[in-house]
């Protein structure tokens, strides 16, 4: 018996540092990381829900998210090295060909 | 409190520290080791909720692999001694850490104001186990399903064209 707040509480945390994370570090590798933290902050949501509700499909949610995390890792990380290769640099804030 | 609740408040705790230490790491190394003990903290969550399923899949997927990879990333993308410093900037921390602690008061309050802590129903452990799973997912979601399969197809290849080096011998 875990009450749900509590548990809520904790994924707030986990998303925060995410965000904390995404606005604060430049290099592509660690915003990579603190998106993974995000998600699985969203992850802790839907099954903490999953179990208050008494119903499966939020796991069975939060399992689709692991795969598309999975894949947006993959990409991501083959993009980052893509960049280093063409710009020897991983820094976000260098990348900004097609900024206004 | 529960045994189970005292379990988790721990887990939790140290969860916490950790994402925060992930996020202030200043070794990008370290950074990812200590992703390792935020992610298995969620896993041991969702075992101590009771989505057994989830919970060794956020293990296996999480800390067996995805972790791994980040450490590969890493690796294949060490920058140029001088660059760190640029990694994390005292303009960027301080509009970062207002963001991010306006965004936790926003979420904890909201949460706490519609499920308070002591009236709130708790979280009883639900089925989690692999056979509710996998009749949930391939009674009612056997389309998406198959459409993530085809995602992480498509991202398989994606990502080894990205990637691959181009030495011109082929087109």
């Amino acid at each position: 018996m875990i009450r749900l707040p509590l548990v809520l509480v904790f994924a707030a945390v986990l998303f925060s540092c995410g965000v904390y994370g995404v606005l604060a570090r430049r290099n592509a590798v660690m915003v990579l990381m603190a998106i993974e933290l995000m998600l699985n902050a969203v992850n802790l949501n839907l099954v903490a829900f999953s179990a208050s509700l008494k119903d499966v499909t939020g796991q069975v949610f939060a399992l689709f998210v692991i795969a598309v995390a999975a894949a947006e890792v993959g990409i991501g990380l083959a993009l980052v090295i893509l960049l280093f290769r063409n710009r020897a640099s991983i820094n976000v804030d260098e990348v900004d060909l097609l900024k206004w | 409190m529960s045994a189970q609740e005292y379990a988790f408040v721990v887990v939790a705790v140290i969860g916490s520290l950790a994402a925060l230490s992930v996020v202030m790491a200043r070794n990008v190394v370290h950074a990812a080791l200590f992703l390792v003990i935020a992610l298995a903290s969620v896993g041991v969550t969702f075992l101590l909720v009771g989505a057994e399923f989830v919970g060794w899949t956020q293990i296996l997927i999480y800390v067996g692999a995805i972790v791994i990879l980040f450490l590969f990333g890493l690796m294949l993308t060490k920058a140029p001694i001088g660059r760190d410093t640029l990694d994390h900037q005292t303009q960027n921390r301080i509009v970062g850490g207002i963001v991010a602690l306006l965004m936790f008061l926003g979420l904890a309050s909201l949460t706490l104001r519609v499920w308070p802590v002591g009236t709130t129903v708790a979280s009883a452990p639900v089925d989690g186990s692999t056979g509710a799973i996998g009749t949930s997912l391939f009674n009612d979601y056997v389309l998406p399903f198959e459409v993530v399969s085809f995602l992480l197809l498509a991202a398989l290849i994606g990502a080894i064209v990205l990637a691959r080096k181009d030495d011109g011998s082929d087109t």
